[in-house]
């Protein structure tokens, strides 16, 4: 039993901090493609269409990210489709990232100004064109500070993996706390690489938000 | 492939359920509270004269809001037990938890503080307020009205991240959930009941909220903002 903490374990530990980035990668990209539509489904024209996704975005957002793991690999297993821990994380956290990332959009869509609408409206912009070229370059630059900030989460969200025995981060640190039973500076490591690779993006999410000065999609439930 | 449904088979376990979800909505009453008084405390520490004091609390914010939940709550449990300090796994939860959204709400709180206009503060000092009647009438109350929607919001999230407390074996609705389908190898149909009562205990919160805030600030609901 036991030993000291060595280079292979920190070897191991940095594997798994590869596996939460990827991981984070995979669920930002996933999650951010569904959640565009998402956005634009939620100002759709069309009554049904914005029913049908306000209610995915109130479901996923009504529901702990770690049942989703657990329906995505245990539930679906039972009924026959059998997916790896990636697959499973993967699916799960796209589907988590995409109703909050939409949400953050469909904010920053609505909140560039109502007379860009109209006077692209005015030029006989179709309405892709107007969603192009007016709307959505303006957009781009409120979404940026939340979403960066969304980054945080995402990251810390993908610890959740572990559960399903996906070996990101979290769980390359109790596989070496298994083997070492030192519990408390395993988890201390851990706690600090997490911290390493979040708090850059939250301070430059603040530095985003300082510079655009106001509005941001964050602020707007403080309204 | 074939599938079979069999919901009735898991609604038997009715009872564990109920449990599970009584005992998640206990955590997340006991770590809004706790968590409401600590972020609060950290929020005005933000604030202090000393610079020790805002440095602790910059410091306790952050460190909180860039790590995973899952990870402070095994530092938690393991850091008590490995200093001989013998817990049970739902004060541990209560004990994590209420550090996790002491940290958010302090955040949360100190944006409402900032949204308090300086001429408001020197107002109530020139009518000799005393400096609790300020920090009290003036700056915490009315911030507290201004950021209400973002802090109970923010209480939502903590009851559906209390689910994380599964993995340290406190009892509450998921620990229940993976119990029952270990039991009844109805692992699809027991998610499935578990998300739809998540969904359920969150309506339930912000509906609570949302009442609270009409007996709480009156004015608002005379102003008709939302809460």
């Amino acid at each position: 039993m036991g030993g000291h903490l060595n280079a292979n374990h920190l070897l191991f530990l940095g594997h798994g901090a590869l596996w939460t980035v990827g991981l984070s990668l995979i669920a930002l990209i996933g999650g951010g493609i569904v959640g565009f539509v998402i956005a634009l489904a939620r100002i759709s024209p069309l009554k049904s269409v914005r029913l049908l996704s306000a209610a995915y975005v109130q479901l996923v957002q009504g529901t702990p990210l770690l049942v989703i793991l657990f329906l995505g690999y245990f539930g679906l297993a039972a009924i026959g489709l059998k997916m790896s821990p990636l697959a499973a994380a993967s699916a799960s956290l796209t589907l988590y990232v995409a109703a909050y990332l939409g949400e953050i959009w469909r904010g920053s869509i609505q909140s560039v100004p109502k007379p860009q609408w109209e006077a692209a409206e005015g030029l006989a912009l179709s309405r892709t064109q107007r969603m192009i070229k007016v709307i959505l370059p303006q957009a781009m630059r409120i979404a940026t500070p939340p979403t960066v900030g969304f980054m945080v989460q995402i990251i810390k969200n993908t610890s959740l993996a572990s559960v399903v025995g996906f070996v990101e981060l979290m769980r390359s640190g109790q596989i070496v706390n298994n083997s070492l039973f030192e519990p408390f500076i395993v988890y201390a490591i851990i706690a600090a690489v997490y911290f390493a690779m979040c708090y850059p993006l939250s301070l430059f999410s603040q530095k985003l938000e300082r510079r655009m000065g106001r509005g941001s999609a964050n602020n707007l439930s403080l309204a | 492939m074939n599938i079979e449904l069999d919901f009735p088979a898991v609604l038997e376990r009715w009872p564990n359920f109920l449990g599970g979800a009584i005992l998640t909505l206990e955590l997340a009453f006991l770590a809004t509270v706790s968590g409401a008084l600590l972020g609060t405390l950290a929020a005005v520490g933000r604030g202090a004269h000393s610079r020790l004091i805002t440095r602790i609390c910059k410091v306790y914010v952050e460190a909180i809001r860039n790590t995973p939940l899952l990870v402070q709550i095994f530092l938690v449990y393991f850091g008590l037990a490995s200093i001989g300090l013998k817990l049970s796994a739902f004060t541990v939860a209560v004990v994590a938890l209420t550090i996790n959204v002491g940290a958010y709400t302090a955040e949360i709180m100190r944006a409402g503080f900032e949204a308090i206009p300086r001429g408001q503060i020197e107002a109530a000092e020139g009518l000799a307020l005393s400096r609790f009647q300020i920090y009290w009438h003036i700056i915490l109350l009315p911030a507290v009205e201004k950021v209400y929607p973002a802090l109970t919001s923010q209480f939502v999230l903590l009851m559906l991240a209390s689910s994380v407390c599964s993995q340290i074996s406190a009892e509450e609705l998921t620990a229940v959930a993976n119990y029952v389908q270990s039991d009844t190898y109805r692992a699809f149909e027991t998610y499935i009941i578990v998300a739809v009562l998540y969904i359920l205990l969150s309506l339930v919160m912000r509906a609570g909220f949302w009442g609270l805030g009409l007996v709480l600030f009156p004015r608002r609901r005379r102003l008709g903002t939302a809460l």
